[in-house]
């Protein structure tokens, strides 16, 4: 067990130098000198010379690029170049709030999914069966963007139940009182929509699959009632659930830019939509490397969860 | 159809022809399909069908209401016919959606079929190179990519086809990986067949099938990533009518109209559904036959 989990651990180093080597290059696939970025374009030649100087771009590519990790795996990012702060403050604070609503999104699409796939493998075939189906249609095709402003045009401004807009109040400190989760509840519900829908699909086709094994036949056949063989179905089907709802809240963290751009929702997509707009590399690179850790380590965490739930995956 | 009439023609033609009557039979593959070819040849053929231009628009009639005299669907925020923008925009939206998949099955299919047949460390490395694509969620690749990049289609399609490329390398790779060492590829070999040949004739008449299926069950995420991409800005640029742009310079107006603002969305939703049924058709017809 403890060899495993350090051989997937190691296994976890070289992907993640390989992310930052790909974030890093992010700066080399923008059109022009990587100095134009940073310097206004109308600057003198000793402020660009300067600048190149202390953002390090004077020397060659590699050394660049070492010294940028040295300083990013001690927690420094660099410094914005739109607002002037450090970017990691600045993201961890966006991400907390990404994380808040992607979590609501999260229960929200694992319950709902495993609800609507479990009926849709147990009872296949039957009317419960092509509804769930239908659902999970809508959820995978549908783009979560339009279905955030459909969203906004019934609960905002229609019945004007819920803001449409922002954090509420203060959205520095954050709170989880009704005040708060109001604001919440919009872009955590368009969030969870595409999970939903592929958690169904995929919980549906698990079950299916468990339930024609040849144990499961016999279990029915011997006549136990339906509680004890989904007992059965469930213990098998975990170590495979539990995958896609890793990979779907990883998702969730790193796809949640459109839905807070029609919210306005102060997270790290928001975040990295002014990074891009305001060409801020060191916030674009900062963001994408620490939502990819994140991702990674979710991964990471998930597979060490699945061997022990079935330590057949260990062995192979 | 029964196979007892026509055992004795070769197993390969039989087997399409078998998917494509099972496949044929599906209502939900018909209604898609209809529906696909009506936004198809309505966005190749639009200059024949729409009675005002893409970009003809009129300061005084300004976000007319659906079912206005002589606009069907209404006007845009600059007065320009809805029904003919939302024709004209499948053109972009069908091309940014469809040619990273293309690009994708393309560079992917070769990548993963090379590298499983080749196998060893070569293989090996390619897809631990790989892995690390799939630390990035695909949003997020496909955003940081065309941010860094800058605005534009080229940008656009080159950084969904970066998305794609290894989720259809990996299944080539695995489907290559299988059938590398049946029978008769040594067989092939033995005859004097160069890996070219046997790459070509053998792995991919083989496997060209289940990696075409997964490739079309991601053209509408692939679709609505493009969409995505310039309904934040980073795609296709104004004036060019697509229905992502169209959603994000139609947002002022959700609180005046609510319903023509959703239009463009509400197109790009059954498109998107009509793909998603003829892809889940097609992979249960192959499902059910073999």
């Amino acid at each position: 067990m403890f060899l495993y989990v350090l051989k997937r651990i190691l296994y976890s180093v070289p992907i993640i130098l390989g992310v930052s080597i790909l974030t890093f290059a992010l700066v080399f696939m923008a059109p022009g000198d990587p100095i134009s970025a940073i310097a206004p374009a109308d600057a003198p030649e000793e402020v660009v010379q300067a600048l190149k100087i202390s953002y390090g771009l004077d020397r060659p590519v590699p050394v660049q690029y070492l010294l940028w990790l040295k300083k990013a795996v001690t927690g420094d990012l660099g410094v914005s170049i739109a607002s002037g702060r450090p970017v990691l403050g600045e993201i961890l604070t966006a991400f907390s709030h990404t994380l808040s609503i992607a979590l609501i999104a999260s229960f929200l699409g694992v319950g709902l999914g495993f609800f609507l796939g479990g009926v849709a493998g147990f009872y296949q075939n039957s009317w419960l069966d092509r509804i769930a189906t239908f659902l999970s249609l809508i959820g995978i095709s549908v783009p979560h963007y339009w279905l955030g402003l459909v969203l906004t045009i019934v609960f905002s401004v229609w019945l004007g139940w819920l803001p449409s807009m922002g954090a509420g109040p203060d959205s520095g400190a954050f709170y989880w009182d009704f005040e708060h989760i109001k604001f919440m509840l919009l872009p955590a519900i368009t969030m969870a929509v595409i999970p939903t829908g592929i958690i169904t699909r995929s919980v549906k086709s698990i079950v299916a699959e468990i339930l024609a094994r040849e144990f499961l036949v016999s279990l029915r056949a011997r006549g136990l009632t339906d509680m004890t063989v989904l007992k059965h179905v469930i213990r098998n089907a975990l170590p495979m659930v539990l995958a896609v709802v890793g990979l779907q809240i990883g998702y969730l963290m790193g796809g949640s830019i459109l839905i807070e751009t029609v919210f306005s929702w102060p997270g790290t997509g928001f975040l990295l939509n002014i990074a891009i707009f305001q060409r801020d590399f060191p916030l674009l690179q900062g963001i994408v490397l620490i939502l990819c850790m994140f991702f990674v380590i979710l991964n990471l965490v998930i597979d060490i969860l699945q061997s022990i739930l079935d330590p057949r995956i260990m062995r192979s | 159809m029964n196979s007892i009439g026509i055992s004795n023609v070769p197993r390969r033609k039989t087997y399409w022809r078998d998917v494509l009557t099972i496949f044929l039979k599906d209502r939900s593959a018909w209604i898609s399909g209809f529906i696909l070819i009506v936004i198809f040849a309505s966005a190749i053929f639009a200059p024949w069908i729409c009675s005002y231009g893409p970009y003809q628009g009129s300061m005084s009639a300004r976000l007319l209401d659906i079912g206005s005299p002589g606009h069907l669907l209404g006007t845009d925020e600059l007065g320009r016919d809805m029904l003919t923008r939302l024709i004209y925009g499948g053109r972009m939206t069908l091309l940014i959606g469809f040619t990273p998949i293309f690009l994708a099955f393309v560079i992917g299919t070769t990548i993963g079929l090379v590298s499983g047949f080749v196998g060893g460390k070569i293989n090996t490395f390619v897809m631990r190179t790989l892995d690390i694509f799939y630390a990035f969620p695909s949003v997020l690749l496909a955003v940081a990519i065309s941010g860094a990049m800058g605005p534009g289609i080229m940008n656009s399609i080159i950084a969904l086809t970066v998305v794609f490329t290894p989720q259809i390398v990996r299944v080539a790779e695995s489907a290559a990986t299988q059938i590398r060492n049946m029978e008769y590829i040594d067989a092939a070999r033995m005859s004097g067949a160069s890996s070219l040949i046997i790459i070509r004739v053998h792995l991919l008449s083989n496997v060209v099938g289940p990696i075409f299926v997964y490739a079309t069950s991601l053209i509408s995420v692939c679709m609505i990533l493009a969409s995505g991409l310039s309904f934040l800005g980073l795609g296709v640029k104004p004036p060019e009518p697509e229905w992502g742009l169209m959603l994000n310079t139609l947002r002022p107006a959700i609180y005046t109209k609510p319903f023509l603002s959703a239009l463009p969305g509400i197109w790009l939703f059954i498109t998107s559904i009509a793909f998603n049924l003829l892809s889940d058709a097609f992979r249960q017809a192959m499902s059910k036959k073999s």
